[in-house]
């Protein structure tokens, strides 16, 4: 029973990613380097988002993610390396048609009303989302009608997200989307996207907040410094950056416990052992094997946070 | 091949269309959007109105040889006003906009960037055309200022051309100056320019350096042009004036390029 029950989770997280390996990819960048004067914001970087996945580009501030995107959408030339999208140089103004992009912004036009703006971008493309549809998907019952001067920070949010919406486009790029949305508007904005996904949209976001990355992503790009430092679904990350720790009473040695492949660091916590190892499976075989009376056994995985932290301070 | 030719993904009546739309509903939301912005609208067509009632009504009837000081002041006043609405609208508005992050997302959607352009000098055009409607009414009413249907409709159009020809200089302005110095940098600009060019107070009552200055100040020829209407320029040709007027938006235009395509390659 329990297979079944966890079956139709399983499916929509390994669908797309197995449908995606087989397909071409929607957009790349190709060994793009991007330097500004003296600083180099990316550095030889080269990804692939292939059709109906989410993908998270996860870094600190200044690793290079907001460059990353600003150059799928063709809004700045790559100083040496090729982005492509859909197959065409992004700076091609037909390929924006299909491309959607919710970008950092200080300010918009606040003496425009929320249908206002949605309807002057509706009418940049050819085939736009009925302004029904965008009011639903991103949330914006009830405030239409408002000026974007009267709304709260998440709103606005939500506005910018429809904005992305508007030409139904097969490439959404978010740039950190749930910027000053609390927890149930980030949530509500999670799922949307999720749903977009599953209609073959293809999502590239950009985030600081792991969380979010953990949720969302099918795939985890971690960079740093304008390069690729890991990449990976959301539980290799975790694995690659920190290992899991297996926490139990036992009567082994823990200078014996350190001898075990894979182990990093051996503790007593009080009367438990904890063991981190990057092969929790093979430790905690082994573990049961030697010692029958082991009790109070649990793996926990690390926070993504802190393998985050481990993979670009290590670098 | 020749019905493969036939198939267009987009018909090019269709296509017009939808391009005419694009334009129509940029430049309807930017008219609406600074027309609410009152902080913009009211001091942008207040100042010219509160300067036009202090320097120009108030001297209604008053002769200077065969010049109406209240119809010439009307002229010189519609031209502070035109000129204020295109360099505030334009230069301020894309400056803000550029530094806000809005014009990235514009430019990262479909939009033509013709559109975005042509919806600001086309307001710019608008805000002229009420500012100058207004102190026209006024003028008639209060100034006693006699004004024929000729003259009305010579100063309408020449309302158009200042628009475009300082809508050229806002977009200049927009590019080099940051946003939230923009106001104050137009103004510094701005308001010592009318005054050097008379529009403040006729020219023929400013020392003499202030005259021999003037003729440099593209603002200068625009009320010179403005006031030929009435028959009040001074003694320069028309022709000259209308060269050194598409000279200045042919320079502004040409520097906004330059700029323009090293931000680019910057960028």
């Amino acid at each position: 029973m329990p297979a079944i029950a966890l079956a139709p989770e399983i499916r929509t997280i390994a669908a797309p990613i197995a449908a995606a390996q087989t397909l071409q990819p929607v957009a790349t960048l190709a060994n793009v380097t991007k330097r500004y004067g003296a600083t180099t914001a990316l550095d030889g970087l080269s990804l692939a988002l292939r059709p109906g996945e989410i993908v998270a580009l996860l870094g600190p501030n200044g690793a290079g993610k907001s460059t990353a995107v600003r150059l799928l959408l063709g809004l700045i030339s790559a100083t040496s390396g090729v982005a492509s999208v859909f197959g065409s140089d992004p700076r091609d103004p037909a390929t924006r048609v299909r491309i959607g992009a919710m970008l950092q912004v200080a300010r918009i036009p606040e003496t425009l009303r929320v249908h206002e703006h949605l309807d002057l971008f509706r009418s940049y493309y050819p085939r736009p989302l009925s302004m029904k549809e965008i009011v639903r998907i991103a949330q914006l019952d009830g405030i239409e009608s408002r000026f974007y001067s009267q709304l709260s920070g998440g709103q606005k949010q939500r506005v910018l997200f429809g904005l992305a919406l508007c030409g139904d486009p097969d490439l959404i790029m978010l740039d950190e989307p749930s910027v000053g949305m609390d927890i149930e508007a980030r949530r509500g904005l999670w799922q949307q996207i999720r749903t977009l996904a599953d209609r073959g949209k293809t999502v590239l976001l950009t985030t600081h907040y792991l969380e979010e990355a953990d949720a969302l992503a099918h795939r985890i790009i971690v960079i740093n410094k304008g390069k690729i430092v890991s990449e990976g679904t959301p539980s290799e990350i975790k694995r690659r950056g920190a290992g899991r720790k297996i926490s139990c009473r036992t009567d082994l040695d823990i200078e014996y416990l350190r001898t075990l492949p894979s182990v990093t660091s051996v503790e007593r916590n009080r009367d438990a052992v904890v063991v981190t190892a990057g092969e929790a499976e093979r430790v905690v075989r082994e573990m049961l094997l030697q010692d029958a009376a082991l009790s109070n056994l649990e793996i926990a995985s690390p926070a993504l946070e802190d393998a985050f932290l481990a993979l670009t301070s290590s670098r | 091949m020749s019905t493969a030719s036939l198939v267009r993904p987009i018909a090019p009546a269709s296509s017009l269309a939808h391009s005419l739309r694009i334009y129509g509903k940029e430049t309807k939301y930017e008219f609406l959007k600074l027309l609410r912005a009152k902080s913009f609208s009211l001091s942008i067509i207040g100042f010219p109105v509160m300067f036009y009632v202090i320097f120009g009504i108030a001297n209604r009837h008053v002769q200077e040889g065969s010049v109406d000081i209240a119809k010439y002041m009307l002229g010189s006043y519609a031209c502070f006003g035109l000129i204020g609405a295109a360099l505030f609208g334009i230069g301020v508005g894309l400056a803000g906009e550029r530094t806000a992050g809005w014009l990235e997302v514009k430019r990262a959607s479909p939009m033509p960037p013709m559109a975005y352009l042509l919806a600001k000098c086309v307001t710019a055009v608008a805000f002229g055309i009420i500012i100058v409607s207004f102190l026209t009414a006024l003028g008639v009413a209060f100034g006693g200022v006699s004004l024929s249907a000729r003259e009305l409709v010579r100063m309408l159009g020449m309302t158009m051309v200042g628009a475009v020809v300082f809508a050229s200089m806002g977009l200049l302005l927009a590019q080099i100056i940051p946003a939230n110095a923009a106001a104050g940098v137009v103004n510094l600009i701005y308001l010592p320019m009318s005054f050097l060019s008379g529009l403040w107070i006729p020219i023929r009552f400013l020392p003499h350096w202030v005259q021999r200055i003037a003729p440099m100040l593209p603002t200068y020829h625009l009320g010179q042009l403005m006031l030929n209407i009435f028959g009040y320029a001074d003694a320069a040709s028309v022709a000259s004036h209308w060269t050194s007027l598409a000279g200045f938006t042919m320079l502004m235009l040409g520097a906004s390029w330059i700029v323009f395509n090293r931000s680019q390659q910057n960028a």
